[in-house]
């Protein structure tokens, strides 16, 4: 009886040393709500451990339940008969489950019948979802549509549309993406006009929308008619009424059990949600935020599923008359393995409580604002947050995907030709990993979003605090380590901002993002160490390979590797 | 609207045994073992809370067991029982099947006025399948055992599908009416999140006592008064509370004595190939007579 949450000691880990009172006090509204809600927590500790309850409830549901599903969810697939898509058997009992379990409103406030957990909760949640059926989390995920519309939406948008996603009545898509729209969404030409009395209409098409099937759509439109750019955009909600028509629905390589659809809106009514024109720069940059953290939840969901396959296999098989375990230089994947998960885990949570950090304060400064209330000091902290968790975000996303890819991949490895069989579970694994790093920004995306943060070193302060820091023992080593890529970060910096040319920074920026980050996640990992003995490992293997990367980093940019761009012509023939 | 009562038992996991579980007299060491939610209970449970989703009431859970089988009431309380009962008292300790129902069944009759009692078909410590039924007998009402599937409840009566070997029955039978549930009958519903972190404090006297070590009697009453104010009180019946007859009850009211338990390992002995032949025939029932087997 595997519990996804009570077996996996690393996540226990991070649970266990989460420094959350500031997030919780702002989140539960100093424990107000607990005198209307018999459920709301009365505290901190009561609120944590109501998130220790509900996540161990949730493993229980994963592990037990939700992953012996998966593979006949996979083989089956969502399906599209008749103009109608049918999710897989195992699929709809998962939804079933999930709902009545109140887990899919675990995002919603307390007042439309959600448990109001903040967003770090929600992506353990989330990752455990994905360890058991990785496109059962695309589903799962999608409650951040209504909360979207709980925090831009009118008092209400959020009656019509929010309780439903908590009972179990609606699921949720985010309709963005166009043919000629993708990566650039600025390109989007869904119009969205409207009538003599002024209400809404959508007319036009969008194309690979997860969970397209949905009930509730938030759709990205051009409500400016004549406009070319982002700014003519606008943001709405509409019920999947009989204007809107799946067309049909994508044969993937992975992810089978959510269906991806293509739709068409034949003048279908609409909401507008917040204002008019900030439908992408402030709307779609803050749901696709959130989702980027949902899907880095989902890769690493992947990575320990596949991390686990690996070693058991390994474990089991025997080859030259002992079990391929005990090879080193298989023993050495499966560690490299390891590092990669467990440091994906630390960037997923210490990312998370910048998110939620960013957000509560928010939604403090909201409420404070309603009721005359200065919040000049809170603003300077949102400010500060919300830098980090921009910063962070796609940071995250690039290593948690990318790393799911090779960590399905050296677990296919492990498994020789047998991981090559539909038979084995890291078959599937392998295929729904690739997702991960293309949709929600692919993650040359990623480094587009995160490099300016890297140029303006805005974690200066705090790797100078960390640099200040005296660390024990062998520890005090791998902080030195440290020190020394900083200077090799500040180097290349220098290097490519003396440069002066945009094609170049371009190129170079992916080096860039991924010096900074091992200076990031290297300190994360030596903090981590300090708790716990075993983490000393794992520090060890990260700071010491990314020493050697950040050199080959400095070296790609320093020996103008990307000179040759200039001549692409020729050599790409 | 109808009333349930749900009989459940904490039993040890016996898919996990480890050390030395079994006592010298036969009884099982629980402490040695960890403790789970008897399977089939759950199953009543649920049987239960779905007669209330459809037409309404109320689901009361109760146990019989040590302090520790106060988890089980709280995941009643998860899954969505409305209320819940320990039935709790050293002497209640070391019961058979008998001293257990009739324990139960005095239990029943306090809380009282039920449609339905719902039990696991047996649990998987002592296999008997004999609380149930017994519990039954002594509340004098009729019983329906290993029921798959509810089939309706119309004037008063309910009609039930149930395993019989080979193949099923359906029999209606007249309420208030005892029916114990097999295994695959309904898939127990998750935990629920609200409930959990609603009831996940709710405690028992024995359980606010260790809770408040050290602290004095009036303490403890204070505490006891604010969780029955937060409704997380969980009632416990003891053999004063159920005015049971003593003599009746744990050890002394057990008859059954386990005499020994053996682990008895099935091997093969050897094998004798016999014709099939008239004069074949001959032979094999002389060598049964010879091994006394006839």
């Amino acid at each position: 009886m595997p519990n996804f949450f009570t077996d996996n000691s690393d996540l226990l880990f991070q649970f266990d040393n989460l420094e959350y009172r500031k997030v919780v006090d702002m989140a539960e509204d100093n424990y107000e709500f607990s005198k209307e809600f018999n459920h709301a927590p009365v505290n901190y500790e009561d609120a944590m451990e109501n998130y220790r309850k509900v996540l161990e409830m949730t493993g229980d549901l994963c592990g037990n339940f939700i992953a012996d599903r998966a593979t006949d969810v996979d083989i089956e697939g969502a399906q599209f008969d008749n103009g109608k898509v049918e999710y897989a058997k195992g699929t709809q009992l998962n939804i079933k489950e999930l709902t009545k379990a109140d887990l899919m409103g675990l995002v919603l406030p307390h007042k439309f019948g959600g448990l109001n957990f903040p967003l770090t909760i929600y992506m353990m949640a989330t990752e455990m979802v994905a360890r058991a059926d990785a496109s059962l989390m695309n589903i799962f995920g999608l409650q951040d549509i209504a909360e979207m519309i709980e925090k831009y939406g009118t008092e209400e948008q959020k009656e019509k549309y929010i309780p439903g996603f908590c009972t179990g009545k609606y699921t949720g898509a985010m309709s963005l993406t166009e043919p000629d729209a993708g990566s650039d969404l600025q390109a989007v030409k869904l119009v969205a006009y409207q009538d003599e009395s002024g209400k809404w209409f959508l007319r036009g098409v969008k194309r690979f929308i997860t969970n397209g099937n949905a009930h509730v759509h938030l759709v990205l439109a051009r409500s400016e008619a004549g406009t070319k750019d982002g700014r003519g955009l606008s943001m709405f909600a509409c019920f999947a009424d009989e204007t809107v028509v799946v067309r049909r629905i994508e044969h993937k390589l992975g992810i089978h059990g959510s269906p991806t659809c293509e739709l068409q809106f034949n003048d279908t009514p609409a909401e507008l949600v917040g204002q008019r024109k900030f439908g992408l720069i402030k709307y779609v940059f803050d749901l696709m935020y959130r989702a980027r953290m949902g899907v880095s939840a989902q890769a690493l969901g992947i990575s320990q599923a596949a991390y686990e396959e690996a070693l058991m296999y390994a474990k089991d098989r025997v080859q030259f008359g002992k079990a391929i375990y005990n090879i080193p230089a298989v023993a050495n994947i499966l560690i490299d393995m390891r590092v990669m998960l467990e440091y994906n885990r630390s960037l997923l949570y210490a990312t998370g409580m910048y998110v939620d950090y960013k957000e509560k304060t928010d939604y403090v400064i909201a409420k404070l604002k309603k009721e005359g209330k200065p919040v000049t000091e809170l603003t300077e902290d949102l400010k500060y947050y919300t830098k980090v968790a921009n910063l962070l975000t796609p940071i995250t996303k690039y290593f948690l995907t990318e790393c799911a890819n090779k960590i399905t991949y050296d677990s296919l490895q492990i498994h020789g030709g047998t991981g090559y069989m539909r038979e084995f579970r890291i078959e599937r694994l392998a295929r729904d990993a690739r997702i991960t790093n293309i949709y929600e920004g692919t993650s040359q995306l990623q480094i587009v979003a995160a490099i300016s943060g890297v140029i303006n070193d805005i974690l200066k302060d705090l790797f100078n605090g960390k640099e200040k820091k005296q660390y024990p023992g062998g520890l005090d080593r791998l902080a030195g380590f440290l020190r020394e890529i900083r200077g090799i970060f500040y180097d290349c910096l220098k290097y490519v901002v003396d440069k002066k040319d945009n094609a170049f920074q371009d190129v170079a920026a992916k080096d860039l993002v991924e010096l900074y980050s091992y200076l990031y996640i290297g300190y994360l990992l030596l903090d981590e160490a300090e708790k716990n003995d075993k983490k000393i490992f794992i520090a060890n293997r990260y700071i010491i390979t990314s020493l050697a990367n950040a050199k080959k980093n400095a070296d790609t940019i320093k020996n103008e590797l990307f000179s040759d761009l200039l001549h692409a012509d020729k050599i790409l023939v | 609207m109808f009333k349930s009562i749900v009989l459940v038992k904490q039993v040890p996991d016996t898919a996990n045994i480890t050390g030395k579980v079994m006592k010298d007299d036969g009884t099982v060491n629980r402490s040695m073992l960890p403790a789970i939610f008897n399977y089939e209970d759950k199953v009543a449970l649920e049987f239960a809370l779905q007669i209330k989703d459809t037409y309404g009431g109320k689901v009361i859970a109760i146990t019989m067991g040590p302090a520790r089988a106060a988890d089980i009431l709280r995941e009643c309380l998860f899954m969505g029982a409305d209320e819940v009962y320990a039935i709790s008292d050293r002497k209640f300790a070391g019961a058979d099947t008998l001293a257990t129902s009739y324990v139960l069944s005095e239990a029943i009759k306090k809380i009282g006025d039920y449609d339905f009692i719902f039990a696991g078909r047996q649990a998987i410590d002592g296999d008997t399948a004999q609380v149930g039924p017994q519990t039954a007998e002594k509340l004098e009402i009729p019983q329906i055992t290993y029921a798959e599937e509810i089939l309706g409840i119309k004037d008063g009566k309910i009609k039930i599908k149930k395993k019989i070997d080979g193949g099923y029955e359906i029999v209606q039978c007249k309420m208030p009416v005892l029916i114990t549930v097999l295994k695959g009958a309904a898939e127990p519903r998750p935990f629920q999140a609200k409930r959990i972190m609603a009831y996940k404090g709710a405690k028992t006297l024995t359980e606010l006592e260790k809770l408040t070590e050290g602290n004095s009697l009036l303490y403890v009453d204070t505490m006891k008064h604010e969780y029955e104010e937060r409704n997380l009180f969980i009632e416990t019946y003891s053999a004063d509370d159920l005015k049971v007859d003593e003599s009746r009850c744990g050890i002394k009211g057990s008859p059954t004595k386990v005499h020994k338990v053996e682990s008895v390992v099935l091997s093969g002995g050897s094998k004798e190939l016999i014709e099939p032949t008239r004069d074949g025939m001959g032979i094999l029932i002389d060598k049964l007579l010879e091994d006394r087997i006839f």
